[in-house]
Parts: C-alpha cells; structure tokens; sequence
C-alpha cells in the first residue's frame, strides 16, 4: 500500500522473540502522521507483542528479543546508542488496564512525565495539565477534584487520566493496546469519539480485537495472523475488499 | 447423610480443638493477670513516675526504669534506623533488580538469619562484632566525628551502638521479607506505565514501587520494632548492662529485657522482683501493641493487595 504522505513511523521487518518463542515474524508497517492505525487480529496473534516493540517495551520482559529497524520520522529508534528512556517520552502508550499511580493525584498523574522530564515550572505545569485533560475530554468532570488521588476516578475516566498523562508529554505518536476492553460501553464510545479528536494532534497506533471499533475509528488497519503481518490498508477497503482470503475469513468472523 | 456416630466424633473433636485453642488464648491473659499481680506492690509504691526516674538502686530498694527505657527506645530506634533502609534496599534489589537465581539465593540467606538464635548473634557480636568496633569502627568516628556528642567517650566495644547493630541485623530480615511481599504486590502494570512514560529504571522503582509501598514499609517497620524492643539475650550480651542514660553511643546501657535477664536470679527484696515484674509489664503492654499495629497494617496491605 503506498501512503500519499512521508511515515512518521515504520517498521522493517520487525521480529520479536520469547526466548526461542518468535512471536512476530518479519512485520514490516508503515503509519502515515495523524492518523489512527488498528491492529486486530485473533487473541495471541502477537498485536501486544508487536505495539510493545514500537516503543521498545519488548526488550523490558526477561528473556525478550528484537530484531529489525523501527524508524520514528526517519530515525531509527534501535540503533545503536539510542536510549530507550528517551524513545519512550516520543510514543507514549496507554494500556489495557487503566493504570493511575495510586499514590499521586489527578493533577500529578497527568504531569507526571513533565516531572520525569525535569519540568518544575508550576504554571507550565498547570497549564500543560489543563490542556491534556480537555483534550481528553476529562477537564470538566475532574476541574474541582484535581488533587483527589487518581485512583478515585471511575474506570473510564482513569482510562481517559491515562490518555492526557500519555498526551501531556506530547508525543508524535501514542499507542494503544486494547484501552476500552475493561471500559463500559458508554466509556468505549467516550474514547472512540476522542481517537478522532486526538489525530489532530498525534498518531495513534490502537490495538483492538473488536471489528467494528477497527471499522468505526480507524484509517487504517492492519491485521495480524500468528505473528504475522496478513494485510494491510485503508479500513473501509480491508473491511469491505479484503485481498487475503484469511483476512476475509477472520472479518466475516469464520475465526478468532 | 452423616451417622449419628460419625456426627458426635465430630462433634467431640471440634471440642477437643476448641478448648485447646481457649487454652492458649487464656496463656496470654494468665501472662497479663500474673504480671500485674506480680508488680502489685511495684505499682502502688511507685506509680508511674516508675517510668521516667533513672534511680534504680537495690540496696535503697529504690526503683525507677527510666534508663532501661531509654536504653530499649535508643537501641530499638538507632537498630532501624539502619534496618529500615537496609531491607527496603534488599527488598528492592530480590524484587526489581536481580536474576532470579541470585534472587531466590540471597533471599534464601537472609530468611536464614532469622533462624540463627539470639544466643549465637550475642556470642558473634562479644567475640567479633564488638572488638571490631573497639578497635576499628569507633576510634574511626571518634577521630572524625568526635565533636558529635554521639561519638564521644572511650571505645569500649560493648555498649549502646554495639547493641543496636545487632538488633539492626536481626530485625533485618522480618523487615526485608515483609518488605518484599509488598513491592511484588505492586501490579507490573505500574511498572509498565512508569517505563512507558520514559522513566529510568530508578525512577520507575521509586515512582511505581516505591511511592505507593510506604504503608506497607512503616507496617513491615513497625513489626521489626516490636521484635527489636523484646529482644533479650543478644542485647544482654552486648550492651554492657550499666543503669544509666548516656549520651554517647560508645557508652554501655541497659534495656527492659535485659534488666530482667540481668537482675532476676540475684533480686532478694520482694520490692526488687516486683519492680522488675513492672518493667516486663510495661514491655508486656508496649509488644503487645506494636505488634498489633504493625499485623493490622499489614494484613490490611494483604487483603488489598490480594483484591
Ligand atoms: N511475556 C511473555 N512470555 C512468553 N510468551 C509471551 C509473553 N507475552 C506474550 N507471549 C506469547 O506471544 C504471543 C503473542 O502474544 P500477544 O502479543 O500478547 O498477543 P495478542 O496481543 O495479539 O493477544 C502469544 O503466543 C503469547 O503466548
Ligand atoms: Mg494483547
């Protein structure tokens, strides 16, 4: 698939390992900027293992292993000498399971990598935390609470807590590995509704194992077979057009 | 359907059981009614300036513990003071930082220093602890840090410092493994989002470990406490065993326990065995709620943590 733009992210042949367990195989992935990515494919299939690579969280699991280039607007973000502290502040990642710091507040949650990053101004503080918060849509719920612990937050508005720490940095690229499947459904649709919001400022790679959030909020999908890359293009052509006929089993839902 | 038989073999069990549960239970209040009654005369000739006069003189069959409380607070204290930042490290280091292999390892080494018994700490800490200090680590601190109240005095060796390095290393390992369990309670989650947000190693041990482990650390503390303040037969051994508040560490002092340990076989007036009684009461009272402090935090920290 040729993209129209320059990608702000690429993978080349990408292989990831478990021990002597590979778990991706020769993944190779284009992102163009601003734009929203879903991975999908069968539970196990290696769409965590393959999002954890992009921003070099692989490599923290004992025993894991990398193999291949991933360049971020054009620089490779395993080559030699490059610090994987300083990869992780450019792709910022929200998991699956919302996860605040229990003992920090709303406010230090958000700032939280500002802080990391040696930021102490107070009113840029403020300011970086009042702007991430709206862009995700959680100011007006949490403006009088901001010192309340992160914690006391209901599930979707952790989630949505995660998503501004992750933005506060301002990363070009944020990934997402399935971040509304412990989420009600009211709180799934909140976050969907802000992936299209968030590329204006961001490109977000988001896994999912739900199709129709792949088909509702995404411009792109790739999906993936054991560990491998099947295919890849624009949503409304892989959904409605698949070329691979495991693609269109999988899409049709004859497995996984 | 159960037999009649079967059901009343049951039932005489569960009986059996139970009474022998009551039977240990009622030990602890025996313990309590007994020492009470023991310092009676204690207590009523005394009272509680008992607690803060430091004249404790058998021949005037006069008592106050004051020094001996001194001495089980500033060796009890002084032990975590170096005990507290010990475990939390080796903690950290089995749970974050090392192969697993050398984990379980050192892991394994520290639980054993819980078993070694208190007679043997005391033997090591006379004969290798104890010169060591006299000859090495305090002429050291003298020299160098002399004008510090805290290091002045001839080096004995034995005393108050020596006393509370053993303790140090006793209560290390109930610290360190209270210590453990909860950092490996913290969600890898947390350690996930930390790395995720660009933090270093460090800083992710101290944002996602640390940072929300401190009620776990104060109650895994507060345990080595209460062991810290009972502990009798390697303090006797090594705290030199004299009856007065000094203000430097190199000094000899006396604790509650080892006043007793001390005293017990040699008291003759009915005042003095009283008078100690009273001393192991208010050691009686003061483990007992620590203990119940720290098991209550730290059973809380349990349940939240298995939630
Ligand atoms: N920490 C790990 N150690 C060993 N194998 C793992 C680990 N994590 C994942 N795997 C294996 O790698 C494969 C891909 O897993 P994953 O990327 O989590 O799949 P997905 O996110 O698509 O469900 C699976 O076969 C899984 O069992
Ligand atoms: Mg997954």
């Amino acid at each position: 698939m040729k993209l129209t733009l320059e990608p702000i992210l690429s993978a080349k042949k990408v292989n990831a390992y478990f021990g002597a367990f590979q778990a991706i195989k020769d993944v190779s992935l284009d992102v163009a900027p601003h734009s929203v990515t879903a991975l999908i494919g069968p539970s196990g299939c290696g769409k965590s293992t393959f999002l954890r690579t992009l921003n070099r969280l692989h490599e923290e699991i004992p025993g894991a292993r990398f193999e291949g280039e991933v360049l971020l607007e054009g620089e490779d973000i395993y080559a030699r000498g490059m610090d994987p502290v300083q990869v992780r502040r450019k792709i910022g990642m929200v998991f699956q399971k919302p996860n605040p710091f229990p003992s920090l507040s709303i406010f230090e949650n958000v700032v939280v990598g500002l802080t990391l990053a040696g930021v102490r101004n107070r009113h840029l503080l403020e300011e970086t935390a009042e702007s991430a918060l709206k862009n995700a849509a959680l100011w007006d719920e949490v403006k009088d609470k901001l010192k309340a612990p992160g914690t006391s937050l209901s599930g979707g508005q952790q989630q949505r807590l995660c998503i501004a720490r992750a933005l506060a940095v301002k990363p070009p690229v944020i990934l997402m590995d399935e971040p509304t499947s412990a989420l009600d459904p009211i709180s799934t649709a909140r976050i969907e509704e802000l992936l299209g919001e968030m590329k204006k400022e961001v490109t977000v790679i988001i896994v999912t194992h739900n199709m129709q959030q792949a088909a509702r909020c995404s411009d792109h999908t790739a999906f993936f077979l054991l560990g491998e890359l099947v295919e890849h293009a624009r949503s409304p052509t892989l959904f409605s057009n698949p070329q691979d006929r495991r693609t269109e089993q999988y899409i049709t839902g004859r497995f996984g | 359907m159960r037999n009649r038989a079967a059901n009343l073999g049951d039932r005489r069990f569960q009986r059996t059981l139970m009474a022998l549960s009551g039977s240990v239970v009622s030990v602890l209040g025996l313990i309590a009614v007994y020492l009470v009654k023991l310092s009676w005369p204690a207590i009523r000739e005394f009272g509680l300036p008992f607690f803060w006069s430091t004249d404790w003189d058998p021949v005037k069959d006069h008592f106050g513990a004051g020094a001996f409380i001194f001495g089980t607070v500033t060796s009890s204290f002084l032990a975590l003071l170096i005990a507290v930042p010990l475990s939390i490290s080796v903690a950290l280091f089995l749970t974050e930082l090392a192969p697993r292999k050398i984990a379980a390892l050192v892991a394994f080494m520290v639980e054993m220093l819980a078993a070694i018994p208190s007679v043997v700490y005391g033997l090591w800490g006379i004969f290798f602890l104890a010169p060591l200090l006299r000859l090495h680590v305090q002429p050291f601190l003298s020299r160098h840090f002399g004008w510090v109240f805290l290091f002045q005095g001839p080096p004995y060796g034995i005393g108050m410092f020596a006393a509370a390095l053993i303790l140090a290393i006793m209560v290390t390992p109930t610290i360190t493994a209270i210590c453990r369990e909860v950092f490996r309670a913290v969600p890898e989650t947390q350690r996930e989002a930390a790395l995720g947000l660009g933090a270093t190693k460090w800083e992710t041990i101290q944002l996602a470990v640390v940072k929300s482990s401190w009620s776990g650390i104060f109650g895994a503390s507060i345990l080595g406490l209460g062991r810290a303040l009972g502990e009798t037969m390697a303090v006797t051994m090594l705290i030199g065993n004299r009856n007065e508040i000094s203000a430097s560490l190199f000094a000899p002092g006396q604790t509650m326990a080892s006043v007793i340990a001390n005293e017990y076989a040699e008291a003759e007036s009915s005042t003095h065995i009283a008078a100690l009684a009273y001393v192991g009461l208010a050691l009686f009272i003061v483990s007992f709620v620590t203990n119940f402090i720290a098991r209550r935090i730290v059973l809380r920290l349990q349940g939240g943590a298995s939630r």
